[in-house]
């Protein structure tokens, strides 16, 4: 079975470390904060300028100038700090943060990514994310393996626009958990339930499957 | 001593001498810590063919989205836009441009812009729409872009407390781009909250300093909330 958004999540929260620092794009990577492991203290940090963010507030706690960047009303955790967008983006881009996650439109196996801009459609713009992208060391992207339609999103070459230049090295489908490294993906999860021929069949990109490839612990 | 007090009486008086074609740079993210009453006096004077530098765009009714009612708006500088149906119009019948630019370097430029830096290399939008035409550096095995600087011939800004020599405080995430674009302005005009005398605000907690403030006014804010999100009790 593919993974849900909030199964997504879960196995993203397995990544974090106690002591992280992490970014959290918008979408099922703000998902990954309900999923934090026991034990392991995180810190949120939101480009808009706010490193500790907490949960939303209750309605006495609503803040019009407290918000994430997603423009949602949030809370601060204890130890939290406020600063503005050019100290923030000297965080992101001065590799400062331990994790980035974020979502993608498609990702290539020289660890291109194409996120914010489908030619034709209305362009909203790419945010922060390709400050992100570059800035960013510890990078994962979270989407689905393919198209409603079926069409692979795991490329040999991104078509789209990129949001950055071979910048990614992990990514969580759905279906799999993949690295990439030296020009290939690597397949080194699959979902529980999922076959790796489904994952073959769903992957352009070149992929490198080990002979055993290990389910999902979700 | 007088000549260190920024404080106007009017919002007439703290928009004089925008006009037509001019670039105003904007603080705010979304519609948090954005200078409502010095938009309003914009859209007032109906000044015209304005490039405007600014994260966002606002929203329809609302925000920077209040220039765009009388096509006051000839060009945005943003790293995001689109929240609004008006903007989307505009730009789809070509009345109005858009530079989109990555949030940091948006920051960066105009951080860059009022500390006398004229360009700066960034490793972001590299081999990305960005970076097409843009001179390319490498340093140390990896490939930078040059970005230019940005100022404004006027730059508003909200800010939480003010002294009348125009010292700033920002509230929270209000804070944003407001600093940065306080020091961008050739104008620098700032809309607060609560002005207090000289020596209130403790020296070691101001966030701009006044000499980058030209004019000061108290606004009063509505503080639109774009996505009222709450947890259950």
């Amino acid at each position: 079975m593919a993974l849900s958004r909030e199964q997504l999540a879960m196995r993203v929260a397995q990544e974090l470390q106690d002591g992280y620092y992490v970014n959290l794009g918008i979408g099922i990577p703000t998902l990954v904060a309900n999923y934090v492991p026991q034990g392991i203290d995180v810190m949120l940090q939101s480009e808009n300028g706010l490193l500790g963010m907490g949960p939303f507030p209750n309605e006495q706690e609503i803040d019009a100038d407290l918000i994430n960047a997603g423009k949602q009303t949030v809370t601060m955790a204890t130890g939290a700090v406020l600063f503005d967008s050019a100290e923030s983006f000297a965080m992101i881009r001065g590799g400062h943060v331990d994790l980035t996650v974020l979502g993608a439109f498609e990702v290539d196996v020289n660890g291109n990514i194409a996120s914010y801009m489908i030619p034709g459609k209305l362009v909203k713009g790419m945010g922060g994310a390709m400050d992100l992208v570059a800035g960013a060391d510890n990078i994962i992207v979270t989407m689905t393996h393919a198209s409603k339609h079926g069409e692979s999103k795991l490329l040999a070459n991104c078509t789209l626009p990129l949001t950055g230049q071979g910048c990614i090295k992990k990514v969580l489908t759905d279906l799999a958990f993949i690295e990439i490294k030296q020009g290939k993906f690597h397949l080194l999860e699959r979902a529980p339930g999922v076959s790796v021929e489904e994952i073959i069949k769903l992957t352009d990109g070149e992929l490198v499957v080990p002979e055993h490839v290990p389910e999902m612990n979700i | 001593m007088s000549g260190f007090n920024k404080v106007v009486n009017s919002y007439q008086e703290a928009m004089a001498g925008l006009s037509d074609d001019m670039t105003v740079i904007a603080g705010g993210f979304g519609l948090c810590g954005i200078p409502e009453g010095l938009i309003a006096e914009i859209r007032h004077k109906q000044t015209k063919g304005l490039t405007v530098v600014s994260n966002n765009c606002g929203v329809d009714n609302f925000g920077l989205g209040l220039l765009l009612i009388d096509k006051q708006i000839k060009k945005m500088v943003s790293s995001y836009v689109g929240e609004n149906a008006l903007f989307e119009k505009q730009l789809l019948s070509g009345e109005l441009e858009v530079e989109l630019t990555p949030q940091g370097t948006l920051a960066e430029k105009m951080r860059a812009g009022g500390a006398g830096i004229p360009a700066f290399y960034t490793a972001t939008g590299y081999g990305t729409p960005v970076g097409e035409g843009k001179e390319v550096r490498e340093f140390n095995g990896r490939k930078y872009i040059m970005e230019e600087a940005i100022q404004g011939d006027f730059a508003i800004v909200k800010a939480w407390k003010a002294d009348t020599f125009g010292n700033l405080v920002y509230r929270k995430t209000a804070r944003n781009f407001n600093p940065m674009a306080a020091t961008a302005g050739k104008i620098t005009v700032v809309e607060v909250e609560e002005i207090v005398q000289p020596g209130e605000l403790d020296p070691d907690a101001i966030h701009t300093p006044g000499i980058y403030v030209d004019r000061l006014i108290k606004g009063s804010f509505e503080k639109v909330i774009e996505q009222r999100t709450v947890r259950q009790a």
